[in-house]
């Protein structure tokens, strides 16, 4: 017996359908993750970074504006993933119903949820090797372990998307996405180790910190970026996985359950 | 080739404990154009989306094209066109793009789903608006969209959930047209509609329900004659006399506010009796149609 009976390869014609959209505009859509690490280079690093200096990082002291480089690209990964698979999605199945459209054709619901996710995830992979673009003009990835970024991207984008999913399968209306926002998205912004090192924060902080997806996916980055790696390279690996096998069924539970009525 | 193509028996929908479909029995055949009638809120939206594979029924049994629809909706699916009651074209795409992304979901390569959306398009007099964002349409250009797209997996049995509604006239006479050049092709159509002209228009037989159950099932002029007669007279003015005037020769009569209504088979001799003996009466007399069996059968109390 197949686990997912209801999954074909179909699923990337929804993929392909959100695809065509993007590349309609793909100019616009490319200027936000092209620009905005120049930006927050240019804030944090040259205006911060000399008030900050150096940050400690395995055992080295490294520049501000190397350390936070490959957090900003996590950063865009779940925004991109999360973002697309939450407002957009929702905007998709809600507004302009266009899984009720889909939902008619030979597609299944499974595939449809599963094609936005993996969508999410590969917009996330596009805005990653945008950034990279930028950033290596600095000169702040090393290559060729740089890029693992991509690959990187794409699990956190899966892990993202998959939350943001599991979201839009549960919110009655678009405002309340504020709520896994301000109360997920935003905490692990500011606390994921992206800004400052985890160490920097007091026992309980840390070990919440450990238990956020972003928390893992910034320590990823940032041993590509700079390329080295230590056994928390594992488990974060092991623990992003984990995430996208326990999120990925779950929304499309959660969404064949809100859907099929 | 199989002569029905939808056998529905004892189909019962529940949304909790809202019955929306109550033990209902119907066949669709080959080549014809079935319709479901009804006020709102009777059940007919349930029913064919129990058909078309989008909403598991609670209860019966269900066959499209021969398959059960519990055990092969995907392959139902890639025989079927629908139109839902919502227009959901894609709003990201154009026109001309909105039938190839769609044909994609088919797995139609790209080639020929080129070649189908243009050929669409043309049948529903749409070509030259194949460039255009569905937002820039009007709604009877939407909805020929909409039919466009559910053909373009050369479906053999179309389903339309009430297609006209919304339409002026005009866009209604032609998408009309263009259903009758489908059913002449062979195409197994079955709609909903609560408009009776578009019911005696495009329907070969059809059922009417009312709170998710039958009320009735037949050809459009059968039910006619079989519920109403062949005409009916009309009175406007001095109920009461005239009424009574009815009821003296056992004519049966409906009464609906300030108007008096006699179906039966012939009509001239007692319209003119009528109009002998109340010249002030205002009494007419015209053919009898399908909104006359669906008010009688249906009742006229507005539905919540
Ligand atoms: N998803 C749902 N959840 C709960 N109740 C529903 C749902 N869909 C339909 N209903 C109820 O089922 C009944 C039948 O609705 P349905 O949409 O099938 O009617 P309809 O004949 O298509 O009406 P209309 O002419 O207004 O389109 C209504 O009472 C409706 O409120
Ligand atoms: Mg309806």
């Amino acid at each position: 017996m197949k686990l997912y009976p209801d999954i074909s390869l179909r699923l990337f014609r929804v993929w392909q359908r959100n695809l065509i959209v993007y590349m309609q505009s793909w100019k616009v859509r490319s200027l936000p993750p092209l620009l905005e690490p120049i930006f927050y280079l240019v804030a944090f690093g040259v205006g911060l970074g000399s008030l900050v200096g150096g940050v400690r990082y395995a055992g080295e002291e490294i520049s501000y504006t190397r350390f936070i480089a490959p957090a900003l690209i996590a950063i865009t990964v779940m925004n991109n993933a999360f973002f697309e698979n939450s407002y957009a999605s929702f905007v998709r199945m809600y507004y302009q119903k266009t899984f009720d459209a889909m939902m008619t054709t030979p597609l299944t619901v499974q595939e449809i949820i599963a094609g936005e996710i993996l969508w999410g995830a590969t917009k996330a992979v596009i805005a990653t090797a945008i950034m990279m673009a930028a950033i290596s003009v600095f000169g702040l990835i090393s290559f060729p372990e740089g890029l693992l970024l991509l690959p990187i991207a794409f699990l956190g984008g899966l892990a993202f998307g998959g939350a943001g999913m599991i979201c839009t399968a549960l919110v009655p209306n678009i405002e309340i996405f504020n709520l896994p926002i301000f109360l997920f998205i935003t905490p692990m912004f500011l606390f994921g180790g992206t800004f400052f090192p985890l160490e920097s924060l007091p026992d309980w902080g840390r070990t919440t910190a450990v238990f956020l997806p972003l928390t893992h996916l910034v320590n990823l980055s940032r041993s590509s970026a700079i390329g080295r790696s230590d056994a928390s390279v594992i488990t974060g690996l092991a623990y992003l996985v984990l995430f996208v096998s326990a999120s990925f069924p779950t929304a499309l539970y959660l969404m064949r359950r809100r859907l099929i009525k | 080739m199989i002569d029905i193509v939808v056998e529905a028996k004892n189909l019962r929908k529940t949304f909790g404990g809202l019955v929306a479909v109550d033990d209902l029995s119907f066949s669709v055949m080959t080549g014809e154009c079935f319709g479901i009638l009804g006020p709102n809120g009777a059940g007919k939206t349930s029913t064919i989306k129990m058909i078309y594979a989008f909403s598991p029924p609670s209860g019966g049994t269900l066959n499209v094209l021969g398959m059960d629809i519990s055990r092969h909706a995907r392959a139902i699916k890639a025989k079927i066109g629908v139109c839902q009651q919502e227009n959901n074209l894609d709003p990201d795409l154009t026109v001309l793009k909105n039938l190839e992304v769609f044909a994609s979901y088919f797995n139609i390569p790209a080639a020929e789903a080129k070649r189908r959306s243009r050929e669409l398009l043309e049948l529903m007099a749409m070509e030259g608006r194949a460039a255009s964002k569905p937002v820039e349409l009007s709604g009877g250009m939407i909805r020929r969209v909409v039919v466009a797209r559910a053909l373009i997996n050369r479906p053999e049995l179309l389903i339309l959930d009430e297609p006209t509604t919304g339409l002026d006239p005009q866009s209604r006479h032609q998408l009309w047209e263009r259903l009758d050049v489908l059913k002449h092709n062979g195409l197994s159509i079955l709609l909903t509609t609560h408009n009776m002209d578009e019911a005696a228009r495009l329907c070969d037989r059809l059922i009417i329900v009312d709170r998710g159950r039958l009320v009735v099932e037949g050809r459009p002029p059968e039910l006619v004659r079989r519920h109403v007669g062949r005409h009916i007279i009309e009175i406007t003015d001095h109920n009461e006399p005239v009424r009574a005037f009815l009821r003296e020769r056992n004519v049966p009569f409906e009464s609906v506010g300030h108007r008096t209504l006699v179906g039966l088979e012939n009509g001239e001799e007692l319209c003119g009796r009528i109009k002998e003996r109340f010249p002030d009466a205002a009494c007419t007399m015209r053919m009898a149609n399908l909104e006359d069996v669906f008010l009688r059968l249906t009742g006229r109390e507005l539905r919540e």
